[in-house]
Parts: C-alpha cells; sequence; structure tokens
C-alpha cells in the first residue's frame, strides 16, 4: 500500500471511531438523557462519517488498487491525490465546526468549496488511471 | 475470500435490501398510519444504509483485501473480527427494536435498548479500527 492511501485509510479509521463515538453518546442520549447540549454534535458526526470515514477510505482504496502505469511513476502524477487528501480534510473541519461553535454560515460555505476542491484534485488523478488492459 | 469477509458481505447485501425496503414504506406509510413507530423510519433508514450496507461491505472488503499483518495472523485477531461482525449486527437489531418500541411507547425499555446498541456499535467500530491498523502499511 502506497503511502498516501496508509495516510487516507488511517485518517479515516480515526474518522470512524470518532463519528462512532459522538453517535453513541448523542444517542444514548437520547435513550437516557443526561446532557441535551450533546445533539449540537449532530453536524460533526455526520460530516465526519459521511466524507472524513466513506468518502476519505475510497480515495485511500481507489489510489492503492487502480490501475498502474507499466513506467515510473507508476501511478502518474500523484500531487493531485495528496492536494485532495490535504483539502478534503481541512474541508470536514470548516464544513463542521461552524455549527458547534457558532461560527458564521459562510465558513461552511467555504468549507463545501474547499470540499469541491478535494473532488476535482482527486478526480484529475484518478481519471487518467481509470483504464483497461488496453491502455 | 475468507469466511468472515463472506459474512460482512452478504449481510450488507441483505442490509442493502432491507433499506430500501425501509425507503419505501417510509414514503408509503405516513398517509396509511399501518406501522406503529413509522415516525423513526428515517433515522432507522439512514443507520441501515450506513452501517448495516456501507460500513458492513468496507469492512468485509477491507478484512478481505488489505495487505496481510504477519505470517502468524494474516488478518489480525480473527476473534476480535468475528465480536466487530456480532457487535456491529446486534447493535443494529437493538437499533431497529428498540427506535420502534421508543415510537410506539414511553417505557424505559426501549431508551435501556437504544443506549446498549449506540455502545454495541461504538465497540464494533473500535474493534475493526483496532484490528485493522496494523494491516494498513507498505510491502
Amino acid at each position: 500500500m502506497p503511502p498516501l492511501s496508509i495516510w487516507f485509510v488511517r485518517t479515516a479509521l480515526l474518522y470512524l471511531a470518532l463519528g462512532f463515538t459522538f453517535g453513541a453518546l448523542m444517542l444514548s442520549n437520547k435513550g437516557v438523557p443526561y446532557a441535551p447540549e450533546l445533539w449540537r454534535l449532530r453536524s460533526l458526526h455526520i460530516e465526519i462519517l459521511m466524507i472524513g470515514w466513506f468518502i476519505q477510505f475510497a480515495m485511500g482504496v481507489a489510489f492503492w488498487i487502480f490501475p498502474r502505469w507499466w513506467q515510473e511513476p507508476r501511478r502518474g502524477d500523484e500531487r493531485g491525490a495528496y492536494l485532495a487528501y490535504g483539502l478534503l480534510n481541512i474541508g470536514i473541519w470548516l464544513v463542521a465546526l461552524p455549527p458547534l461553535l457558532g461560527w458564521a454560515e459562510p465558513i461552511v460555505t467555504t468549507g463545501r468549496m474547499v470540499e469541491v476542491a478535494a473532488a476535482i484534485a482527486f478526480a484529475t488523478h484518478i481519471w487518467p488511471r481509470s483504464v483497461g488492459r488496453e491502455g | 475470500m475468507p469466511p468472515l469477509s463472506r459474512w460482512f458481505i452478504k449481510t450488507a447485501l441483505l442490509y442493502l435490501v432491507a433499506t430500501f425496503v425501509t425507503g419505501v414504506l417510509a414514503v408509503l406509510d405516513p398517509p396509511l398510519q399501518a406501522i406503529p413507530g413509522s415516525g423513526r423510519l428515517a433515522i432507522i433508514y439512514y443507520h441501515l444504509f450506513m452501517l448495516g450496507w456501507v460500513s458492513q461491505l468496507i469492512f468485509g472488503v477491507a478484512n478481505w483485501m488489505f495487505p496481510v499483518r504477519s505470517r502468524e495472523a494474516p488478518r489480525g485477531n480473527e476473534q476480535v473480527g468475528w465480536a466487530s461482525y456480532g457487535l456491529l449486527n446486534g447493535g443494529l437489531a437493538l437499533l431497529l427494536i428498540g427506535e420502534m418500541l421508543r415510537a410506539a411507547s414511553s417505557g424505559p425499555a426501549a431508551l435501556w435498548l437504544i443506549v446498549l446498541a449506540y455502545l454495541a456499535l461504538l465497540l464494533a467500530g473500535l474493534a475493526f479500527v483496532l484490528n485493522t491498523w496494523g494491516r494498513i502499511k507498505g510491502h
């Protein structure tokens, strides 16, 4: 597994643990109410699991397993994928934290735009690798 | 494909069907009011989809395809792997029952089922993370 996939997948696993923890806190609180303010974790819970866990895991595995070239560099220009990793993780927190901390809505919009940039960067990298054996 | 992965993936496929059935019920039931607790169908739908289908499929494929940990324990601790399978599906079943009960009555049993469900789901996630972490490596 290449280093970037290790970063993607390990980060995804950390988000999985964090997202499940927030979910357990929030929804056990629904079962036996002990801290109503835990509901404020909802946006963080959804963003962390949807983007931090699912999307990030898929990107990491795709970077690892998609067809490689016959010559070096075997995975082509990797800069788009590295950029996607950075942008995705910045975007997640820009989207997830404002509702929790009472920050302004434009920060969420900026976070979503950063996530779009991450998706474009990753697609730019993986697009040429989506080929059959005949190239 | 190892047995644990087959169990994860086949169970995930059953959850995929269950998710779509729940989606249909969530659309059909409001005018009919035939299912007690149908107000909880949306939250059940999302958890069946995200945990029962997507996460479970990922768990199964990762257990199958990720680099082996060592010659002695290629897929980590098999018992921890099976524990994550049991906890994930036990937790989802408890959640399903708890949410439906909660909508149908206000007794404490439903509330405690929900607490137990999320404890089981949390432990399932942590078991998977712990068992998979050492397999994320280069050659």
